[in-house]
């Protein structure tokens, strides 16, 4: 079977048709055009499929709040095809055994593809290493590993954990937090948490964190990407960091991109995530190193929690934010409309980019005749408020309900298999 | 609906609370003390935290008032077994309370609770944020102390007051950070660096001048010091310094007393001895201490009325939401 899809907006630029045959896009100009499904694409932007390198899907261990097939669901709403699912599941994922069971269930919910991350240390711990080696040659083939949800504080431990990495091709996904100097914290550090008598996190928690692992990857020749980079004093560090030459990459989140710490005033637990809302100056600095480069990617932290989980006084509620179903909204509303990223740099920053970093194959040429067919299609001009109702995974703790966000994803091929159509997410069936 | 959640309100807000008060503070006078303005109304006292003064007071209060006032604690309750905080003000909702006093370990929580039971809800001291019925209190008193017999309709315009002790976690500080200004007061917050918070680009804290040094503070000769219990045992030696450091920067010392003039002393209790404040500034005229629990009961009566009483136009705002 033939798909055409006709008139879009390649990338953000040029208007031609794509053709989608066998899993993969092929010339236009050879397919049979009578035969063809054709789908009008006129006034959509193509963008490649999204990638995802920092996704919780709970399972196993928090199935009330999200599974791989309701995580993945979430996932391909929001124009992803390939998610990277956190190492914090209980059990955790630091045996052979967990990582396969995920990757097993992310290959029979079909809508994307599910790559394992794997535990620094055991249970996440921070004392003892998990089994890299056995992990990376595992049918999940891992290729990132994170105590994502703690920090690796132990230096020694993190100098050990990239140089097993290094030998491995693998990147450790560091979540940036000193310990010590965030007891309690529960939002940004700052005269706001002065005012609402809540324990504040320092922004340099995170910075010093993240020159320490710099210069240990550094000297250990290996790759070190940082998670969710939240504040303007890590960017000057991972700038300074990539301009000396070391393998250092960094994400920030689309909430990070969009919000502040302002919205934490009315105690609401769907505000509270780690590392938490920070200021405006943080929220232009973000913006601006994404466009720059010193940010490498947009990955959401998509952290389903259940609503007993939120609905609590804010010290004792849980961190996260859901986040697949509205970043690319996000990231046009933040990074396009303001005119520091065009859609080809949107594909870079949310698939081409991840991709290469999780060493996930086939997103290296975007749209390009002869890649993988991972397709989205986005209507730019539509805009639309945040339902809890339009929210495809199980949680719907999202910051951004009530909110009015730009971009609709209206169609998704994830390796030539349609997974949206007409902006809902194409459940049972095959190719 | 009106709560009390902050003490963050417009000037003429706060003098119409006092004056109230002032109007409640007359029954301490009586040999009955009962006014029948809240007959048939139902306060809870929910104490998810022990506390001995503030509940008392609040208790009452209430019963000044002729209300009926039911106290739970959060020990030896459904919240100690699991509930959530929402549940549990749910629950005392649905039994057609009339309004909850809340006490909660969690800064928040009276703001959460006010959203979710729609019913009156007076922040009785919420974590590290705010404590308002305190600040009611003080202003209470020391308006007293400063004008005298003819108090109504009157502010603190141009009294300088220092608070001392251990900022960063008080909420005392900061409902008295948010109140006293707003009634023309001076406000100086002193500490010890690792006990002030978080300063703003402009250099104040809690949106008031911060100090370092209490003598430099004294030196000013403020007419009112205000000295916060300060438990140095939760992080001595980190956060805190230990006693004997605080003695020697932050204590209200003999030695300080003789330099204060007549400045008027203040303390939200419980004291420290010794500590806070040495035995004879405690126990000396400029001492407001045993004024200030009196006031208490006066100014809760004032923002119970307020809230509850049919026939009362409210007074009392939620304040910043």
């Amino acid at each position: 079977m033939t798909t055409l899809l006709t008139g879009a907006r390649v990338l953000g630029g040029e208007v031609r048709d794509l053709a989608i045959e066998g899993g993969a896009l092929v010339d236009p100009a050879t397919v049979d055009r009578d035969a063809a499904e054709t789908v009008d694409a006129s006034g959509l932007v193509a963008l490649p499929g999204l990638v995802d390198l920092h996704t919780h899907l709970r399972q196993p261990g928090g199935e009330q709040a999200e599974t791989v097939a309701t995580g993945v669901r979430a996932a391909a709403a929001g124009g992803y095809t390939c998610v990277f699912a956190m190492a914090n599941t209980s059990p955790v994922a630091d045996t052979p055994a967990v990582v396969e069971q995920v990757h097993r269930l992310g290959l029979e919910a079909g809508l994307a593809t599910v790559r394992p991350i794997g535990a620094v240390s055991v249970g996440l711990a921070g004392e003892r290493l998990a089994d890299l080696g056995m992990l990376a040659g595992s049918a999940a083939r891992v290729t990132v590993f994170s105590d994502d949800g703690h920090c690796v504080a132990d230096a020694e431990l993190m100098r050990r954990a990239l140089e097993h990495a290094a030998a491995l091709d693998a990147v450790i996904a560091q979540h940036a937090q000193d310990p010590a100097l965030t007891r309690g914290a529960v939002m940004h550090e700052s005269p706001l948490a002065a005012e609402l008598g809540l324990t504040g996190w320092p922004s340099a928690a995170e910075a010093s964190i993240v020159a320490r692992d710099a210069m240990l990857a550094e000297a250990a020749g290996a790759r070190l990407h940082v998670c969710h980079v939240s504040t303007v004093e890590t960017v000057e560090v991972v700038r300074q960091a990539k301009a000396r030459g070391i393998a250092i990459t960094a994400e920030v989140t689309p909430h990070h991109l969009l919000l502040t710490e302002e919205l934490v005033r009315g105690y609401d637990g769907r505000f509270k995530v780690n590392p938490p809302l920070r200021a405006d100056r943080d929220v232009q600095a973000l913006r601006e190193a994404l466009a720059d480069g010193t940010i490498d990617i947009v990955a959401t932290d998509h952290a389903p929690h259940a609503p007993e989980a939120k609905q609590t006084a804010f010290a004792d509620a849980a961190f996260g934010m859901v986040g697949l179903e509205t970043a690319l909204g996000v990231v046009q509303q933040s990074m396009v409309e303001t005119g520091l990223l065009d859609w080809a740099g949107v594909a870079r920053v949310m698939s081409t980019a991840p991709a290469a970093i999780g060493r996930e194959p086939g997103y290296d040429a975007p749209l390009a005749i002869g890649s993988p067919a991972h397709v989205v299609l986005v209507d730019p001009g539509a805009r639309a408020v945040v339902e809890a109702s339009s929210l495809k995974g199980r949680s719907a703790n999202s910051p951004f309900l009530g909110v009015e966000l730009p971009g609709r994803v209206l169609h998704v091929w994830h390796g030539g298999r349609r997974t949206v159509a007409d902006g809902e997410v194409v459940t049972g069936g095959a190719a | 609906m009106k709560h009390l959640l902050t003490a963050a309100m417009p000037r003429d807000e706060a003098v119409a609370l006092l004056d109230l008060a002032e109007d409640m503070h007359q029954i301490q006078d009586r040999e009955v003390k009962k006014l029948p303005a809240l007959r048939g109304r139902t306060v809870v006292n929910l104490f998810f935290e022990d506390s001995t003064r503030t509940r008392s007071s609040f208790e009452i209060a209430g019963k000044w008032l002729s209300a009926d006032v039911i106290n739970v604690s959060g020990k030896g309750s459904s919240v100690s077994k699991g509930e959530s905080l929402r549940d549990t003000g749910l629950t005392i909702a649905a039994m057609g309370v009339d309004g909850v006093v809340v006490r909660s370990g969690s800064s928040g929580a009276p703001t959460q609770l006010a959203d979710w039971i729609g019913r009156p809800v007076v922040n009785a001291g919420d974590g590290t944020h705010e404590h308002p019925t305190q600040a009611l209190l003080d202003a209470f008193a020391l308006r007293r102390r400063i004008h005298g017999g003819a108090v109504r309709g009157r502010g603190l315009d141009g009294v300088r007051i220092a608070i001392v002790g251990d900022i960063a976690h008080s909420r005392v500080a900061r409902s008295n950070a948010l109140l006293l200004p707003a009634l023309g007061a001076e406000v100086t917050v002193v500490g010890p660096p690792s006990l002030l918070p978080v300063a703003a680009a402009d250099g104040t804290r809690l949106g008031v001048r911060a100090e370092t040094s209490l003598d430099r503070v004294i030196a000013e000769r403020p007419d009112a010091l205000m000295l916060l219990r300060v438990q140095l045992e939760r992080q001595a030696g980190r956060v805190a310094p230990s006693a004997g450091e605080y003695i020697t920067g932050w204590s209200l010392t003999d030695e300080r007393l003789a330099r204060l003039g007549d400045a008027h002393i203040m303390h939200p209790g419980p004291m420290n001895r010794g500590l806070e404040l040495s035995s004879r500034a405690a126990d000396s005229d400029a001492s407001t201490i045993l004024e200030q629990v009196t006031a208490g009961v006066s100014v809760r009566m004032a923002v119970l009325y307020s809230l509850l009483a049919s026939d009362h136009p409210s007074a009392v705002d939620g304040g910043t939401r």
